[in-house]
């Protein structure tokens, strides 16, 4: 196998989620001189786009999704403290929880795995996430980006909860909001003081590489 | 155990050998624009048509949620099932997370509603209990708590049986006026969820032979074909003591599979209510 080879096989294989042959291939890539960037770059992530994409037509159901995810996550394991030395910047880091009081997290862990998939690094916070539990994990990860999910029209409230906690504990402007889940519109997003909204979870992935963008440049500006 | 629902004029009872309580989940804007808008807006013609489409495919209880984001569901909700109940005779299930809107709604209905939902959270119980007492509803109670919903269904089952002592002890609410909620899960996500989800069916039934009903449409959210795992996750639940869904009765697949499985565990005497509908389709064919 060359190069290009294994590239295709290792975007073969993370497409249909098979963890343990995306981590032999992934050393293997490493073994034969392939840089962690172009291991990542030119074929994990180019999969898991293509795997965000076929879920948004409905050609793929959520347990494809999640086995995907899964497998890239495998190989980011042996990949991150190599593309730490390199130096590679991180796209960005990103605390992620669904909001107190709200169990589901299907579409949160969806997003979870789409960011990843992009090369964000991403901190999962779980569920039943409280405002307080947000604070504390910004002032700890310092994220570019936290974002907030609900499934549930009773929770959605909790995000204005959460804004309201970071401008208490002056961390508003130093972290872009997005806002996201089942029944979150633009609109709702808008009204409660969140910088972003995406519909899905490839939509989020655009969403936030852009805020980031933006804000970076605003910084240097 | 048997559960008594009521409106002014029709009575509903869950329970042993009775149907399958087939709640109709469909009067609900989660997940539609347009319905939000609506409601937004105060226009509830939309909830009129749901109604007609659950009642025609054969609900026996209906399940009203307003919770539109941006609009004030405390008094949706208190229109919305006066609305309900002047279309239709069946007994409503008032569906809120929002005490207060769960107050108005049971305000304004009349009869004996069921009340969605109380979860094992302390602060819940004690906002949400006296509500049902006071109206003398019957009340769905979830055994998740502050901390977890719990996977294990053994862990599920004491917190059952600490909602059944906090129900009937601290606020007199009759046994048979619980439901519990043994939480279905997506399959989707992780295929051993489903399976707890039916062992804990069967230790709540064992252990204190309460109604139950549940969400029968999470069991299949994500996947393909969802009428083909729906229709043999409620049959698998019923056998095992399930007494009720909350599901959308304009499938006629799932509609059919649990009235099959009537049939099949005795509770349709001679297949009356079987043929009968297979009459009523006959008829409906014919035009």
């Amino acid at each position: 196998m060359n190069r290009d080879e294994l590239l295709k096989v290792l975007y073969d294989e993370t497409l249909v989620g098979n963890a343990p042959r995306v981590l032999e291939l992934t050393n293997e890539g490493l073994g034969m001189g392939l840089g962690p960037e172009e291991l990542l770059f030119d074929s994990l992530i180019p999969s898991l786009e293509e795997v965000g994409a076929r879920f948004e037509r409905g050609d793929f159901f959520v347990p494809e999704m999640l086995i995907a995810g899964k497998a890239m996550s495998g190989a980011l394991e042996i990949l991150r403290p190599l593309l730490a030395e390199t130096g590679a910047e991180s796209v960005g880091t990103f605390v992620m929880g669904t909001v107190k009081g709200d169990v589901h997290d299907i579409g949160k862990n969806l997003v979870n795995i789409m960011l990843e998939g992009a090369g964000f690094h991403v901190i999962d916070l779980g569920v039943q996430v409280s405002p307080e539990k947000f604070v504390a994990a910004i002032e700890e990860h310092q994220p570019d980006i936290v974002g907030f999910s609900a499934f549930l029209t009773t929770t959605m409230p909790m995000f204005k909860a959460n804004i309201n906690a970071l401008e208490k504990a002056g961390l508003r402007k130093k972290v872009i909001v997005m806002v996201g889940g089942a029944p979150v519109t633009q609109e709702y997003a808008d009204a409660v003081g969140a910088d972003g909204y995406a519909a899905d979870a490839s939509a989020a992935v655009a969403r936030a590489k852009d805020l980031i963008a933006r804000r970076r440049a605003a910084s240097v500006a | 155990m048997q559960t008594v629902l009521r409106s002014a004029s029709r009575e509903v009872v869950i329970g042993d050998g009775q149907p399958f309580c087939i709640i109709g989940e469909r009067i609900n804007p989660t997940g539609r624009k347009i319905f939000q808008e609506q409601l937004r807006a105060g226009d509830l013609s939309r909830v009129e048509i749901d109604v007609a489409e659950q009642v025609a495919g054969g609900a026996m209880v209906l399940d009203v949620n307003m919770g539109a984001p941006l609009a004030d569901e405390v008094e949706l909700l208190s229109k919305a099932v006066k609305l309900v109940q002047s279309i239709t005779d069946l007994p409503i299930c008032i569906d809120s997370s929002v005490i207060d809107a769960l107050a108005a709604g049971l305000e304004a209905y009349e009869g004996k509603a069921l009340v969605n939902s109380v979860t094992a959270e302390e602060e819940r119980l004690d906002a949400i209990l006296p509500l049902v007492k006071h109206h003398g509803a019957a009340i769905i109670m979830l055994p998740n708590d502050e901390e977890e919903i719990p996977e294990d269904p053994k862990r599920r089952l004491e917190l059952a049986g600490r909602l059944v002592d906090v129900a009937t002890g601290r606020y007199g609410i009759p046994i048979e006026d619980i439901v519990i909620d043994p939480l279905a899960m997506p399959i989707g996500a992780d295929t051993t969820l489903v399976s707890k989800t039916l062992e804990t069916i069967h230790l709540v039934k064992e252990r204190f032979g309460l109604n139950m009903t549940l969400g029968a449409s999470n069991v299949s959210f994500g996947m393909p074909d969802r009428a083909g795992i729906g229709s043999a996750f409620l049959p698998m639940a019923a056998t095992l003591g399930l007494t009720s869904a909350i599901m959308d009765a304009r499938s006629p697949a799932l509609v059919q599979a649990v009235k099959a499985a009537d049939l099949l565990l005795d509770h349709d005497p001679w297949g009356a209510g079987w043929i009968a509908a297979h009459r009523a389709k006959q008829a409906a064919s014919l035009g």
